[in-house]
């Protein structure tokens, strides 16, 4: 027989352009607008891959998104892309794909052993079988299980396509291009509300591409242009094709999956690949139509076992037929439109009719057609491997119970109908409880839960004419509520066929003595016997056989087993299909990349990046920058060839003997006015504020109600009702969210206004012995002197013409000050104080130097105020106002606050005065103690320090205070360091902070 | 992703907003002598409804107010936001 299964004509793709491609490395040719399962059908290929468990022969099953089989790896783009439905991707020229799950190739796969060893391999296989010895499964089992296992392989490079996001509101959303969604869309565009019409496909117009009708004077294909073609033209309305709404999220919040590209051979430059949209809808039409079921009888997953639909799409989009000798195998009256479809085009297909004396228009038609039709008929098994070769077909009795006449009827292919599934996920997914309808023996939607109507089969309405009057109707009514406006459209006449009523039989009994596999779920590979083995062994609940068994829980989502898997658990547990209920339908619908779930927010795009004002300056100057939140930060200024350590020591060292500076831009500033403003400090911060005078600062610690410290920082009082607070760069978020909960929901009655003033200063730390003689040079009218501005004082100054505020507050712990400018003037500020510094010996400090120079000063930062400290563990007794109330303060009474071995902030000195301690070792007591080791505590951070020439280290640690002169160990099994140490106090330089008052 | 309507801006997406918990929990008053038992009360212990929840969300990415919110907690259905001072 011939390998080209093409028709001379017919078909919507395009005979003018001839694409060729290759599958499994071998060269094949197709036509525009195909997918890669038509031309593959087109080219006799019906082997495409291996299943999941028995390594089974699969080949295709469908002809779109419930696709079980034809999952294929595709090279595109130099990208890899794993698990892509054969029945979904466009032929596009020099298209590479191949096969998945088979090893060494698809015609002789090493794991279909599996197949013939399946009585080993029944439901809840894995669960029994490799749960013991457990050390077996890190050995033996898993690398066995994942070597055989999954579907295609993911790519290990970084995806270099680009994905977006969007968001969309609209009047109403319409997923589904059928005549259900063109029809309801019609409606609402006219009545002038803006509508999103969603198809998943290429092309528009659903089922009425295949189907026979007319409507008008129009074939059913030629009026889906026809609306298309309107809707496009009109402002009020977004049409998407291969766009998949896959989501119905919280609020009529939908999500759609939008492949821009994949039907491309490469994607334009500054195109995406996939776009998701996040859009919001005021109404949902849910017009997703319905997937047909399959028939359930032996070795029904053999390739060329098709559904009847499926087949029907082959031939009258593309073309193609699925075999040359079709026997159709139905229990309605959908299987008589394909073989009638076969028949016109010169191929004589066979029916097999489970019913006994159906009638109908479409029956006769085919009668008269003299098709055969063996009525009261079912096949047994298909036979055959890699394809179906023949078919066993037997007589089936009236109770449907037992078979007769079994003979061998050759064929290449078995299209099968076991009538219609409406596809509820949406409706589900938005909170519809659906119900089982008896007379279509499958589940709709019930009561809406959000905004969705479901129209059209989705909503189990299977005749065209009903479809369109309610969806022109429920398009009218549901826009004219939003936009009060309305567009009457005559509703066409419509021709088609009446059918008859369908069989609820789906599954064929064994014949004696025969113990063919039927499937269930095709992906998956469950058959009939594993979910009679899960009930055997007790599984009761639909969600646990799901589990047990992996029904519906490979890739497809069981689009195509689900309703069966339901019928077959009622038949056995003799209940009634809604007495079982059904599987929770959950987003996504089909699988979405995870490009397209994470758009555009990759790597430096993940956050937005913070410079100071000051950020060119830096990087001219070899700054190398480290993330301080947002923030981007110089962590020091290389010279030479100097390292990390090199270049933060020699910065430390000349704030110590000489002055620096350093970009304090970053910290949080939050500007405070208002009456109650001194009363509103006076009860956030743990000390006393009602006395603090004007033109004063103070240091401050912050609570949680819980008593942990919150943060820390200087407010100083720029006036009577103006204060200005400091945060550290991390907390500046949420202190400033803290300070609003209290004015707003606890203390409303407060006449205080906070607001951020974070990106509005630049700010400069200038400290050092000789920071004073700087700061004077920069100000030559201002009194600058001991007196004139004392430590914790704060004054106004004109910089050379630019408005600046001076604090003399101190993190270094030397003489300092801190320089505030409006940001714009940040950078004139900061060269003037380099140029100004220069015989001062002025260098600029980065932010590891900075830690160095605190670390030693015993100054606490955020690696002790980590949000698992109280003021005592940092030695901040002293701050804390015995005479007030204050957020948290209730909390530091408690037993394990005040208990008097309590943790405490410590120095740590290695004995040998060499060895750095890492950040996040253990101190312990005993380095040789049997694990696992009682620790003390922790170093929270280490530096060089400068003063001493030796490493210091700050550590936190069980009944601190008594530790101090105590040899212990710091540990990091990390590191890999066990060293020994002594105990010192936090305040390694400067203990009675005499510099900073100089 | 739920739409809160925000007493001061109207309809905006969740993630504009922050959460911020029970909003039926009161501060105890200042300089009010209260046992350990109520105070970790207030600081720890909050229920944990399934359905009717009124809780606090802080419109931080838009006009900054702490809000009220009356919210399903199964179905996310939010029944009526109120302003911070608003009676419920
Ligand atoms: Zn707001």
């Amino acid at each position: 027989m011939s390998k080209n299964f093409r028709l001379e004509k017919g078909g919507l793709v395009n005979r003018n352009k001839k694409i060729s491609f290759k599958f499994n490395g071998k060269k094949y040719f197709g036509y525009e607008g195909d997918t890669l399962a038509s031309a593959l059908i087109a080219n006799g290929v019906h082997l495409v891959g291996r299943s999941f468990k028995y390594h089974r022969p699969r080949g295709f099953f469908g002809a779109g998104v419930d696709e079980p089989y034809a999952l294929v790896q595709m090279n595109r783009n130099d990208e890899v892309d794993p698990n892509v439905r054969a029945t979904e991707q466009e032929l596009f020229e020099g298209l590479e794909a191949k096969s998945v799950n088979c090893w060494p190739n698809v015609e002789f796969d090493i794991g279909a052993i599996n197949n013939f060893l399946n009585k080993f391999f029944p439901a809840g296989f894995y669960y029994k079988t490799f749960m013991w010895p457990k050390s077996f499964w890190y050995k033996v089992y898993e690398p066995i299980i994942r070597k055989a296992a999954g579907f295609g392989s993911a790519s290990t490079k970084h995806d270099k396509e680009r994905y977006e996001h969007k968001y969309e509101y609209c009047d109403l959303l319409i997923t589904g291009s059928g005549p259900a969604g063109l029809a309801s869309a019609y409606a609402a565009a006219k009545n002038g509300a803006k509508v999103i019409l969603a198809e998943d496909k290429s092309r528009f117009g659903g089922s009425l591409l295949t189907s026979e009708v007319t409507i008008g004077n129009q074939s059913g294909q030629e009026w889906a242009e026809k609306i298309i073609s309107e809707l496009k033209s009109m402002p009020n309305v977004i049409v998407k094709n291969r766009s998949q709404v896959f989501g119905y999220y919280d609020h009529n919040m939908l999500v759609m999956s939008e492949r821009i590209s994949d039907h491309l051979p490469k994607t334009e430059k500054y195109v995406p690949k996939q776009k998701l949209w996040y859009i919001r809808a005021k109404e949902v039409i849910i017009s997703s139509g319905s997937i047909e079921r399959p028939l359930v009888f032996g070795n029904n997953d053999t390739p060329g076992v098709i559904l009847s639909s499926a087949a029907k799409e082959y031939l009258k989009i593309y073309g193609v037929l699925v075999g040359k000798k079709p026997l159709i195998f139905t229990n309605n009256d959908s299987g008589y439109e394909t073989a009638i479809e076969f028949k016109k085009n010169g191929v004589e297909p066979i029916i097999l009719d489970t019913r006994k004396n159906p009638n109908s228009e479409i029956i006769k038609e085919a009668k008269d057609l003299n098709i055969n039709i063996k009525f009261s008929y079912v096949v047994v098994a298909a036979k055959g491997y890699k394809k179906v070769k023949s078919a066993d077909i037997a007589k089936i009795s009236d109770d449907k119970k037992n078979l007769s006449n079994i003979e061998n009827l050759k064929c290449d292919c078995i299209c099968v109908s076991g009538f219609w599934t409406p596809t509820i996920h949406l409706a589900s997914q938005s909170g519809n409880k659906s119900i089982f309808n008896e007379e279509i023996d499958a589940f709709i939607p019930n009561q809406s839960k959000q905004k969705e109507t479901t129209l059209g089969s989705a909503n189990g309405i299977f005749t065209l004419e009903e479809t369109l009057k309610t969806s022109f109707q429920k398009g009218n009514e549901l826009s004219k509520k939003i936009t009060n406006k309305e567009n009457k459209i005559s509703i066409p006449s419509i021709v088609e066929k009446k059918t008859s009523k369908h069989d609820k039989f789906w599954c064929v009994p064994l014949p004696k003595g025969k113990y063919y596999k039927r499937f269930l779920d095709f992906q998956n590979d469950v058959a009939v016997s594993d979910i009679q083995l899960a009930l055997r062994e007790g599984y009761r609940s639909i969600e646990h056989v799901k589990r047990y068994t992996t029904l519906g829980m490979a890739t497809d989502q069981g689009k195509t087993s689900n309703l069966n898997g339901l019928q077959l658990v009622s038949d056995v547990e003799n209940k009634v299909v809604p007495q079982v209920g059904h599987t929770t339908f959950r987003p996504p619908y089909t699988p979405i990349s995870i490009g397209a779930i994470v758009g555009r927010e990759i790597g430096k795009h993940s956050k937005p990046t913070r410079k100071s004002p000051m950020h060119y300056w830096h990087e001219k100057n070899n700054a190398v920058f480290v993330d301080a939140g947002v923030w981007l930060r110089p962590r020091y200024y290389k010279q030479r060839n100097e390292n990390l350590f090199e270049a933060s020591k020699r910065e430390a060292k000349n704030v110590r003997q000489n002055v620096g500076v350093c970009d304090v831009t970053t910290l949080g500033k939050i500007d405070i006015k208002g009456p109650d403003s001194a009363e509103f400090l006076n009860r956030v911060y743990t000390n006393a504020w009602l006395k603090l005078p004007v033109g004063k600062a103070r240091y401050g610690v912050m609570l949680r109600e819980d008593g942990i410290v919150m943060d820390d920082g200087t407010t100083t009082r720029i006036s009577e009702n103006h204060y200005h607070m400091t945060t550290t760069t991390a907390q500046a978020a949420n202190v400033l969210s803290h300070l609003e909960y209290y004015l707003q929901l606890v203390w409303p009655e407060l006449n205080v206004n906070v607001v951020s003033s974070t990106e509005q200063w630049a700010g400069a730390a200038i400290a050092g012995p000789k920071s004073r003689e700087v700061l004077q040079k920069l100000f030559p009218d201002l009194d600058v002197s001991k007196e004139g501005l004392p430590f914790m004082g704060y004054m106004e100054g004109n910089l050379f013409g630019v408005n600046a505020k001076i604090y003399r507050i101190s993190f270094s712990g030397e003489l300092a000050y801190e320089v505030n400018v409006e940001s714009d003037n940040g950078i004139f500020m900061w060269e003037k104080i380099i140029e100004i510094g220069k015989e001062f010996n002025i260098q600029p400090y980065g932010t590891e130097a900075l830690s160095t120079l605190r670390i030693e000063m015993g100054h606490v930062a955020g690696s002790e105020l980590d949000g698992r400290t109280i003021p005592y563990d940092n030695s901040l007794d002293g701050l804390i106002s015995k005479k007030k109330d204050f957020i948290g303060k209730r909390s530091l009474s408690k037993s394990a606050y005040v208990a008097s071995d309590r943790q405490k902030i410590v120095g740590v000195v290695p004995l040998d005065k060499k060895t750095s301690i890492p950040e996040g070792s253990y101190i312990v007591k005993d380095a040789k103690a049997k694990l696992p080791n009682p620790k003390l505590g922790h170093v929270s951070a280490s530096c060089w320090s400068v003063e001493y020439d030796n490493p210091f280290s700050l550590a936190i640690i069980k009944d601190g205070k008594n530790m101090i002169g105590q040899k212990l160990f710091a540990m990091s099994p990390l590191k890999n360091k066990t060293i020994p140490v002594e105990i010192v106090s936090s305040h390694y330089v400067d203990p009675k902070g005499e510099r900073v008052r100089s | 992703m739920l739409h809160i309507k925000c007493p001061h801006c109207g309809l905006r997406s969740q993630n504009e907003f922050t959460y911020g918990g029970d909003a039926t929990v009161k501060r105890p008053e200042l300089n009010k002598e209260i046992s350990d038992q109520e105070w970790d009360n207030f600081v720890y212990l909050r229920k944990s409804p399934r359905g009717n929840h009124l809780e606090l969300w802080q419109h931080i990415s838009g006009c900054r107010q702490w809000i009220k919110v009356e919210r399903d907690t199964l179905t996310h259905e939010i029944f009526k936001t109120f302003k911070a001072n608003e009676e419920v």
